[in-house]
């Protein structure tokens, strides 16, 4: 007796789980895809780099980049974090670049998702200047 | 084998420029044999390599640009009979330059060059001078600095490495010129090429932007547009250069030049 009453309840169980996932499912995609970070496209022709090798690799290319500036002086464009971020800009609704303090900005837009905790913009400006941007 | 894509291996390239004590490594790429021979390396990893392992290239340096060379010392002139007690244009100047501005806190506000007025007791002679950063070639910030964040650069200029500061001021302390600032507030809409921020300390750069980019410090240029022309930027360590010669020819002083800690900034009619 025992044994089969524990083998129908846990029946009941993987019946009521399924049920509830297949609930999730038919309701996911429209939540899934909100949920997902909305990366604005950069408004030059082609990333420095492939996307794929951005998306793992930035941080590093920041981080070798910020040390090669700070201590020796090389000043290179390619990986500055200056050229990324006058790309990437993203216009408020006043058609002004907007700071990393709103949701859209693009770099948080990633990192909000990903729950990543980044301090460059306690230093750095997190927009272009107005004459940097209409310079490009 | 393992596709070796010809792209930017910051941990390879890291490993060359330490591995190489070259002293010709100028910044302007790498030599291009070592390149090739690294590459070699890579291409051969590349086959031994465990399945997965993307192993990147080389370093695309076509577009280095020269690094801060030892061999340059730089430094400033500031010739005080130019220069006017009720001028401060250097002071404005820098503030502009480098988006620094204060928050009604005299005590606290960010200062990276103020001018000082002296006054001789004896005589009531009076003289006002510029004091930033004396860019020391001894600096005593980067003596008691915990964590190297305040360092000097092979070009002489005295930094602060705000990725590594942490913010404890023992370099305001040690300073004998008072020169450094600590940033007490949240900022915001910095200078992209000046970054600053709270819980950092910070000082006169010499405009290192402008001098990477072959351009006199904000201050230098403001007092020969709109002041007396006092100042003089230049590579101490050239003979031919104005500066050098100028201090070569007239007698100019260091302020506290009884510390040893020979300042690039020196003063004439002191």
């Amino acid at each position: 007796m025992r044994p089969r009453r524990g083998f129908i309840g846990i029946l009941t169980l993987v019946l009521i789980s399924i049920s509830g996932l297949t609930g999730v499912v038919h309701a996911g995609p429209d939540n899934a895809n909100s949920l997902r970070p909305i990366i604005p496209k950069g408004l030059g022709d082609a990333c420095v780099e492939d996307t794929d090798f951005m998306r793992r690799n930035h941080m590093e290319l920041l981080k070798h980049q910020r040390d090669e500036t700070t201590l020796k002086g090389v000043r290179n464009k390619q990986y500055s974090l200056t050229e990324c971020l006058s790309c990437h800009a993203v216009n408020g609704s006043d058609a002004i670049p907007v700071t990393v303090s709103d949701p859209k900005h693009f770099c948080r837009s990633c990192h909000d998702y990903a729950a990543v905790n980044i301090d460059c913009f306690q230093c750095h400006a997190s927009r272009p200047e107005p004459g940097e941007l209409s310079a490009k | 084998m393992h596709h070796v894509r010809n792209r930017g291996s910051f941990l390879l390239s890291k490993n060359m420029s330490s591995n190489t004590k070259d002293k010709k490594l100028t910044g302007k790429g790498f030599d291009p044999t070592r390149r090739n021979f690294l590459g070699a390396m890579a291409a051969a990893a590349g086959v031994t390599l465990a399945p997965g392992v993307v192993l990147y290239g080389i370093s695309r340096s076509s577009t280095a640009q020269a690094m801060a060379s030892s061999e340059v010392r730089w430094g400033m002139l500031i010739d005080l009979a130019r220069c006017d007690n009720g001028c401060d244009d250097c002071v404005s100047a820098c503030a502009k330059e480098n988006g620094l501005h204060g928050f009604d806190r005299p005590e606290t506000d960010a200062q990276w060059i103020r001018k000082v007025d002296i006054k001789n007791p004896q005589t009531g002679n009076s003289q006002s001078l510029p004091v930033m950063c004396q860019h020391c070639e001894a600096p005593p910030c980067v003596d008691v600095c915990p964590t190297g964040a305040s360092f000097k650069r092979a070009d002489g200029i005295v930094l602060v490495n705000k990725h590594t500061c942490i913010g404890c001021r023992y370099c305001m302390m040690a300073c004998p010129y008072k020169a450094r600032s600590f940033v007490h507030e949240v900022l915001e809409d910095q200078k992209s090429y000046a970054p600053r921020g709270k819980g950092t300390v910070e000082s006169c750069t010499l405009c290192v932007h402008r001098i990477d980019n072959k351009q006199q410090p904000a201050c230098v240029e403001a007092c020969s547009d709109t002041g007396g022309g006092a100042m003089l930027f230049g590579d101490l360590n050239d003979p031919d250069s104005e500066i050098s010669q100028r201090v070569a020819k007239y007698a100019s002083q260091q302020i506290r030049a009884d510390l040893g800690l020979n300042p690039g900034i020196r003063y004439r009619n002191l």
